[in-house]
């Protein structure tokens, strides 16, 4: 005769109106990815070194009509940077998320399923895989063997699959237990039938929710890579390496980085939203 | 409780030697080492010459037994770049490191405490969703990003705070609050959710039938319970602050190890990046055997257990 | 002398959809112990949460009278109330396991309630508690104090949760189903501690259970309580001899008597379950369940008194089980 659980939550018009704004921010930058080309006023890789940070416009002084964000330190045009950056963000979002969720989803599911010493093994390579330091040594890597995208895809892959092992293995492990699984053991169905068609379907939901989150540190990642020198190689206009060009004139011209940085943060933020909702949504409750 | 230390013990060894080989076959990636090193210009004579006298020519296992051996006494050879021992070079630029870390863990904690246990007070009402934003905003915002936008503002325009540099204890204020950010999150959300806990369960009635006061209720009993977990990862997330400092120690120009490793990977001076990778993952290893320590301390049930 | 806890018209209500406690009345007089019995849902434990000022936040109380030793508790403060709690009025509660806060020992947790309550010093609350651990049956009391919870045992640890709330000599104990978590031989030691206890302090205890068997043993005075209204009232005497609600009758021929039911016959049981009764809602709630329910049960319902402090609240006259049996 507690008095719990009467009612439900009042925050449900809350969530659901953040979940939405977040569904329009991704919805958006990835329209903006996909259609690049298309929606740029100017070419992002054409220089005009007569028209150099032209201020954007709200503010009056140096604006050109022709620049609606301005253009950077060689004169390309910052919005169509920005719009083909969106490109690259979601690209190494969707990319590293394929990669390291195939890496982490298979030894998680692997070692939650068999158990024994083969989760040992799992368990081992996590806890090895968390005590490396990742910004460290993707920035190792790319160092020693040369800046690309595909490399920093890769590099990312490989360091950002821990969450996945570890929410795979946990939900791996309840799912096992259930009934339903016993059903189709009892059946006679294979091993291999059950991971593909009992358990992972149900361990789906949390996954896709890890995805959000892993997605969202591998955009700030790359970004971070990069400001550094270290991640995506110029021209590209990748978020991070333009405010690490706009670096040095950020003390006179402060909105060269507010620009990218907004942008890469309003991204993120909409990822971690609509992450949040989907939970929600699910009624996963995720570990970590 | 001795077994369970032991058992832990060995785990920890087994996964030090793990990335320990893993930091050397990284800096074999990118294929002769002799070459990166030489430099472009080198002839193949140049080259010949460094990879002897940087034992390169020597089998690759017996270069790792080597390196490994020395390591194990806190060798870590010589810097090509610097001319100095490396172990001299990470010693002498740790404490900016450690200092950085810690001040951002404090500031972090400062934070996330009173943060994390107003939004459990007021559950469900604005002052918890606006903690929840709060969180959410430190969750997405680049931190070298913020790092320069504090820079333009707090140190350019306003002129309260140097804006680079090591020289005094103002100059860790930047960098600790930009630190703190990544971490305050998850502190925040796990002393919310911890706290929320606590105050539903029946020990808290107690409390409240013994006519305790507010005060004592919350932070007595109630955070008692729930700063538990709170402790435990606030010092794994140290171990990520000080791996993650690599970031903003080179947007502050802060002389610690992660500012060197950045300057040696531009230098191909591998010597120093592998072993600034095994320090830090061992100082990430020895965390997570704290945290383990300090939750049985912590942990009344545990301790006899 | 006017009761030592009286409550009128008690209403709880959650979130305001769902009022779990709707008019309900007793008085707990000094000295004695009362029973609240009723099954699982009917308002028991909420009533006596509401009594405390306990309820969780999105509870709201209300009530014609709450008083203590005369004085009023409604209009008391937050901090005026829990000057009172653990003091004066002190409660223990269902779920021994859990009710101990696991971080600190029991010596800590003892010591505090006096620590709060009066100016002593931590030796002497521990020196009182000590004594007290020793009252209610604990062995080694010295040694325990230095335990944690999670070192006890389900009836030690009730036990340590009872020598706590006797800290402060309270004139009023409340124990919300104290024995239904511990092991039935454990049961019975803390029922006779609670009863001993009550003599020797001259305790008044509100015993919330829904055990028959323990309203028999212990109580002065029952109510029985049915979706949050208290639906009958008597002395334990009369309400054994002359059940005259329904649902009181109908609770009773739940429990076997020895004796009196022969092997072979069935043991009674009441259809259906309590109903969550929404703000509103007129009549008799028991009325789906009843087998002298009729349209009038729908209506406003009198309360009937049957005797010497005992009254119920039904639409049957007070002779209606005589006159049933008659013919």
């Amino acid at each position: 005769m507690s008095a719990a659980g009467v009612g439900p939550a009042p925050r449900r018009g809350w969530r659901s109106a953040a979940t939405w704004v977040g569904a329009a921010i991704v919805g958006a930058v990835l329209f903006c990815a996909v259609f690049a080309p298309l929606l740029v006023p100017h070419d992002p890789f054409a220089q005009d070194l007569n028209n150099r940070l032209a201020t954007p416009f709200w503010m009056d002084e140096g604006h050109d009509p022709a620049h609606l964000l301005g253009t950077d330190g060689l004169g390309r045009d910052y919005l169509s940077r920005l719009i083909y950056g969106a490109r690259i963000s979601m690209m190494i979002g969707v990319l590293t998320v394929v990669t390291s969720g195939l890496i982490g989803i298979t030894l998680g599911v692997l070692g939650g399923f068999a158990g024994g010493r083969v989760d040992d093994a799992v368990l081992f390579a996590i806890t090895c895989r968390l005590s490396i330091p990742v910004v460290l040594v993707a920035l190792a890597v790319v160092g020693l063997l040369g800046s690309s995208l595909i490399l920093v895809v890769l590099t990312l892959g490989l360091l950002l699959w821990d969450r996945f092992a570890v929410v795979a293995r946990s939900t791996t492990m309840q799912v096992r237990n259930l009934d339903f699984v016993a059903a189709a053991w009892c059946a006679g169905c294979s091993r291999f039938h059950i991971l593909l068609r009992e358990v992972l379907p149900n361990i789906a939901s949390h996954l896709v929710v890890v995805a959000t989150l892993e997605m969202a540190l591998a955009i700030l990642l790359e970004a971070a890579l990069s400001f550094l020198g270290l991640g995506v190689p110029p021209p590209l206009p990748s978020w991070g390496l333009m405010i690490a060009e706009a670096k040095e004139y950020m003390f006179f011209s402060p909105w060269v980085i507010v620009i990218p940085g907004v942008a890469l943060f309003v991204l993120v933020l909409g990822i971690n939203l609509l992450g949040d909702g989907l939970r929600d949504l699910f009624g996963t409750e995720t570990e970590t | 409780m001795l077994r369970f230390l032991v058992r832990r013990l060995i785990v920890a060894l087994l996964v030090a030697a793990t990335v320990v080989t893993l930091a050397f076959m990284l800096t074999r990636l990118s294929g002769d080492l002799a070459i990166s090193i030489a430099g472009a210009n080198a002839t193949q004579q140049d080259v010949e010459q460094v990879r002897r006298a940087y034992g390169l020519d020597r089998p690759l296992v017996v270069q790792f037994f080597d390196w490994v051996g020395r390591a194990a006494l806190g060798d870590f050879g010589q810097s090509y770049f610097f001319k100095q021992r490396v172990s001299e070079l990470i010693a002498e630029r740790m404490p900016v490191t450690v200092t950085l870390g810690l001040v951002g863990l404090a500031i972090a904690l400062v934070v996330s405490l009173p943060l994390g246990i107003i939004a459990a007070v007021r559950e469900n009402t604005a002052v918890d969703r606006l903690v929840q934003l709060v969180a959410l905003i430190g969750q997405a915002m680049p931190s070298f990003w913020l790092g320069l936008i504090l820079m333009v503002t707090l140190g350019l325009r306003l002129g309260w705070l140097p804006i680079s540099g090591t020289g005094s204890w103002e100059h860790y204020v930047m960098p600790g609050i930009v630190l703190a950010f990544s971490a305050i999150p998850a502190l925040t959300r796990l002393t919310r959710s911890g706290m929320i806990q606590a105050l539903a369960s029946d020990y808290i009635r107690t409390a409240r039938a013994k006519g305790l006061s507010r005060a004592s209720i919350l932070l007595k009993h109630a955070l008692r319970n729930a700063a538990i977990p709170v402790v435990a990862i606030a010092a794994v997330q140290l171990g990520f602050m000080l791996g993650g400092s690599i970031v903003i120690e080179s947007v502050f120009a802060l002389h610690g190890v992660g500012f060197l490793a950045w300057e040696s990977i531009g230098k191909n001076d591998f010597p120093v990046v592998q072993a600034v990778v095994l320090v830090l993952a061992v100082i990430y290893i020895g965390l997570t055997m704290l945290a383990d320590l300090m939750n049985a301390v912590l942990d009344p049930r545990l301790r006899s257990a | 002398m006017t009761a030592l806890l009286e409550v009128e018209g008690l209403r709880v209500a959650f979130g305001g959809r769902i009022e779990a406690v709707r008019g309900a009345s007793l008085a707990v007089a000094r000295g004695q112990t009362h029973c609240l019995v009723g099954e699982s849902g009917c308002g028991k434990s909420v009533s006596a949460l509401a009594v405390m000022n306990l309820l969780a936040r999105r509870g709201r109380r209300t009530a014609d009278r709450l008083a203590f030793d005369g004085a009023d508790l409604l209009g008391l403060s937050d901090t005026a109330m829990a000057r009172l709690r653990g003091d004066r009025m002190a409660m223990i509660f269902q779920e021994p396991m859990t009710s101990l806060n696991p971080a600190y020992t029991v010596g800590s947790q003892m010591a505090e309630v006096l620590r709060r309550h009066r100016k002593v010093t931590r030796r002497a609350a521990l020196d009182r508690a000590a004594e007290l651990l020793g009252r209610v049956g604990i062995t080694a009391p010295g040694m325990r104090l230095g335990q944690f919870p999670h070192q006890l045992s389900g009836g030690l640890r009730q036990r340590v949760m009872i020598a706590m709330a006797l800290m402060c000599d309270p004139e009023l104990l409340i124990a919300d189903e104290p024995t239904t978590a511990l092991d039935v031989t454990v049961q019975a030691q803390i029922l006779r501690l609670l009863a001993g206890l009550q003599r020797d302090l001259g305790l008044a205890i509100l015993l919330i259970t829904h055990d028959l068997g323990v309203v028999a043993r212990v109580a002065h005075h029952v109510s029985v309580m049915y979706a949050g209204e208290v639906v009958e009232s008597a002395p334990t005497a009369s309400l054994f001899a002359n059940p005259r609600h329904p649902y009181t009758r109908g609770l009773l021929a739940c429990v076997p008597v020895p004796g009196k039911v022969r092997r072979d016959q069935p043991l009674g049981s009441i259809p259906g379950v309590v109903p969550r009764v929404e703000p509103g809602f007129a009549g008799c709630a028991f009325r789906d369940r009843c087998a002298h329910a009729d349209a009038t049960c729908a209506a406003a319902i009198p309360r009937h008194a049957a005797g010497e402090g005992h009254d119920f609240l039904c639409r049957l006259p007070p002779d209606w089980v005589q006159a049933e049996a008659a013919p």
